[in-house]
């Protein structure tokens, strides 16, 4: 009885994911309509799109939780979710605080990205790791996945900020000049973005060591997703401080967001697939 | 039935100083909206006039009143006759209500598509109904114009371009800054051109304007009109650190800021943005400051390409915009004709009969032992109710005396009865 209500509980979770996969494509759709036609219902249809679609995904993954009794963050196609889930999140969070409207195209075409390979990257079931519990470890998930969902918009309102830049400076306002805000509202969310992804950034990393020391025994491993995590941080943190001190801001500033949340993605991913490390499982 | 006439002059009829003279202060227009309301032979009006068109709405109860009104122009304006009679244009039915549409869509503007029109439509608008001196028929086109203006504005582009140099500049320095408020300017020069972009600026209100000028006594007498402050010419580089917007319109034969002096203010200004409009030919501002990081410079050519795009644009959109002021012409027509005695009684007679019919139905359906004789009589006696209730209305609106507006009669009754023809958007 007991076996049987977890495998419905699983079952009904992945339909919850295909579900919330085909509301993030239609919001992406919305959101390209949107581009286009620059009528406010239907971003606010689109929006709302997003926010069933993070609800039910939601739902999915504390399904899944519960079936495995344990944080679904096992393999590649669990961690994609978590991912995706973050970042739509911290979009819905975002939007509701800044109400840049064009931001939900760029936010909505990475969710459906992100959830198509979750759909096609294979969810081979991995025994359950005594290792991957507690508190600390959770926090460490929960504070990186939303950290580097933040540096993810930051990158978005970057490649706005420079979409904007270019049309601006080379006197030649096309189709994006009345589609996008400010050049400085730009730089704002940017800005905001990142030291809010920063900020949770640090605490992941620390939750992180902590979670090490209580492990291994040990802060720092040398283990390669380590080593690229501090270098994320290490572009971030030099990011800010040029922000303050020598007034890295508007282009220099979009070029770094882009650049920083790269990286990101080849820490999230590459470290595992090329380099391995005590991180892998998570991702295999 | 009733017409509506339209007598007016505009800046494509008539040049500025015959605009000047026809124009209606605030004051005449409270007097001119008098003498309409009083006028025995003049059942409604309303006037408008801004600084580019003079119009006047009337309904007469007879004949079509043009020559009274020109004359009463005459008189109130203390100008000749010979002097204005061919700049006005006179409509009159479908074409007034076209052009009342038109204007206030911001169609028939001098810039097509600005938006202040509908501000100051609004306004007339109110001040004839405050007056008492416009009516049924007049309130209801004015609203209707409301209705397509807004239309025109919400689904069409014709007012997201800015077809003047200084609006394009406001336009780019919103893109970049957004928020105005907060920003300075600093004015190379004090030329006219300047002068009415700063004009432009300080309708957006912005923080603070500088003066730099030659000769200082021209910077002080400008800054003293802006209510900003005057600095010598030379101060203009160390002045950069603290302002936003630069506007040049030097009579310079050199630039007057080079890249380098930019350079220099940029690290001071911690690189915030700066933005640099050179309306000076030759121009004042080293075009390679545009290269430098977070600088932006436009140039009187880059300004007037801006503009030519967008009147292009334009264009396209005017016609979607003067489909939509057609179909509103056809509605609004649709509703006057409805306006008179006879669709409105053959209107409320169909109304009851609707209502009969359904309710005899209603109550037959569940009185099953009731004769065929007892049938006809009982509706006989429904149908007999209902046109005894409606006798002394229609009585009334056959004969609501000389004196009386039929108008205002025949537009309660159907407001009453919910008569009117649903109105699309």
């Amino acid at each position: 009885m007991e076996l049987n209500s977890l495998s419905d509980l699983s079952s009904a979770s992945s339909l919850l994911l295909q579900v919330s996969t085909l509301l993030y494509l239609f919001s992406m759709a919305g959101y390209l309509f949107f581009l286009f036609d620059q009528r406010d219902r239907i971003q606010k249809i689109s929006f709302c799109l997003v926010a069933t679609a993070v609800g039910v995904h939601f739902l999915s993954i504390l399904a899944t939780g519960i079936a495995a009794q344990d944080l679904p963050i096992k393999n590649m196609a669990q961690s994609l979710s978590l991912a995706a889930l973050a970042f739509g999140c911290m979009f819905l969070y975002f939007q509701y605080k800044f109400n840049l409207k064009i931001l939900g195209v760029f936010a909505s075409t990475l969710l459906s990205i992100l959830m198509l390979a979750v759909m096609l990257v294979p969810d081979t079931p991995v025994a359950s790791n005594e290792i991957l519990k507690g508190f600390w470890f959770v926090a460490h998930i929960v504070l990186v996945f939303t950290g580097d969902a933040s540096l993810g918009l930051a990158c978005g309102a970057g490649i706005l900020y420079l979409i904007q830049e270019k049309g601006i400076r080379s006197k030649n306002p096309g189709f994006f000049f009345k589609r996008l805000p400010s050049l400085d509202f730009l730089d704002n969310v940017s800005y905001t973005c990142t030291t809010t992804g920063f900020t949770l950034l640090t605490f992941g990393l620390i939750t992180g060591f902590i979670y090490a020391k209580s492990i291994w025994g040990r802060f720092w491993n040398w283990d390669f997703k380590e080593v690229f995590s501090i270098g994320t941080w290490l572009v971030y943190a030099a990011l800010l401080h040029f922000r303050f001190h020598s007034g890295w801001r508007g282009r220099k500033s979009a070029i770094m967001t882009i650049v920083g949340f790269m990286i990101i993605i080849f820490t999230f991913l590459g470290v595992n697939i090329f380099l391995g490390g005590h991180h892998q499982g998570f991702t295999k | 039935m009733s017409n509506i006439f339209l007598i007016g002059a505009n800046h494509k009829t008539a040049p500025v100083e015959l605009r000047e003279k026809l124009s209606f202060t605030q004051e005449e227009t409270l007097g001119a909206l008098e003498y309409l309301k009083n006028a025995p032979q003049i059942k409604e009006g309303l006037v408008f006039s801004t600084c580019n068109r003079m119009e006047i709405l009337y309904i007469p109860k007879a004949g079509d009143q043009v020559e009274q009104m020109i004359e009463f122009i005459s008189d109130h304006k203390k100008i000749g006759i010979p002097e204005f009679r061919s700049a006005l244009y006179i409509h009159e039915g479908d074409e007034a209500i076209r052009h009342i549409f038109q204007v206030s869509s911001s169609l028939d503007s001098m810039m097509v598509g600005e938006p202040q029109i509908l501000g100051q439509i609004k306004k007339a608008y109110k001040t004839a109904v405050a007056e008492g001196a416009s009516g049924v028929l007049l309130n209801r086109l004015m609203h209707k114009s409301f209705s397509v203006a807004k239309r025109v504005r919400k689904e069409t582009g014709i007012g997201d371009n800015a077809v003047s140099i200084s609006y394009a500049a406001i336009e780019l320095a919103n893109k970049i800054f957004g928020d105005l408020s907060s920003k300075s300017v600093m004015l190379l020069g004090a030329g006219e051109m300047a002068e009415l972009a700063v004009e432009h600026l300080i309708s957006h209100n912005v923080d603070n304007i500088v003066v730099a000028n030659r000769t200082f006594k021209n910077a002080l007498a400008l800054a003293q009109k802006f209510n900003g402050q005057a600095v010598q010419f030379e101060e203009r580089e160390s002045v950069l650190k603290d302002v936003d917007i630069i506007i040049s319109s030097t009579g310079a034969a050199e630039y007057v800021l080079t890249q380098d002096q930019v350079k220099q203010a940029m690290k001071k200004r911690q690189h915030r943005t700066l933005f640099f409009i050179d309306i000076a030919v030759p121009r004042d501002i080293d075009p390679k400051i545009n290269k430098v990081s977070n600088a932006y410079v436009y140039d009187i050519d880059d300004l007037t390409g801006i503009v030519e795009t967008n009147i292009h644009q334009r264009g396209q959109e005017t016609i979607k915009a003067e489909r939509f002021v057609e179909e509103a012409v056809l509605t609004f027509r649709k509703w006057v004709d409805s306006l008179s005695i006879v669709p409105t009684i053959k209107g409320i007679n169909d109304k009851m009969t609707a209502i009969v019919e359904l309710e005899f139905n209603k109550t037959m359906s569940s009185l099953g032992h009731l004769s065929q004789g007892d049938m006809e009589a009982v509706r006989r006696m429904t149908q007999a109710i209902a046109t005894r209730t409606i006798h002394d209305p229609i009585q009334f609106l056959r004969n609501t005396g000389d004196h009386r507006d039929d108008s205002l009669y025949l537009n309660v009754t159907r407001q009453l009865f919910d008569l009117d023809i649903p109105e699309k958007n």
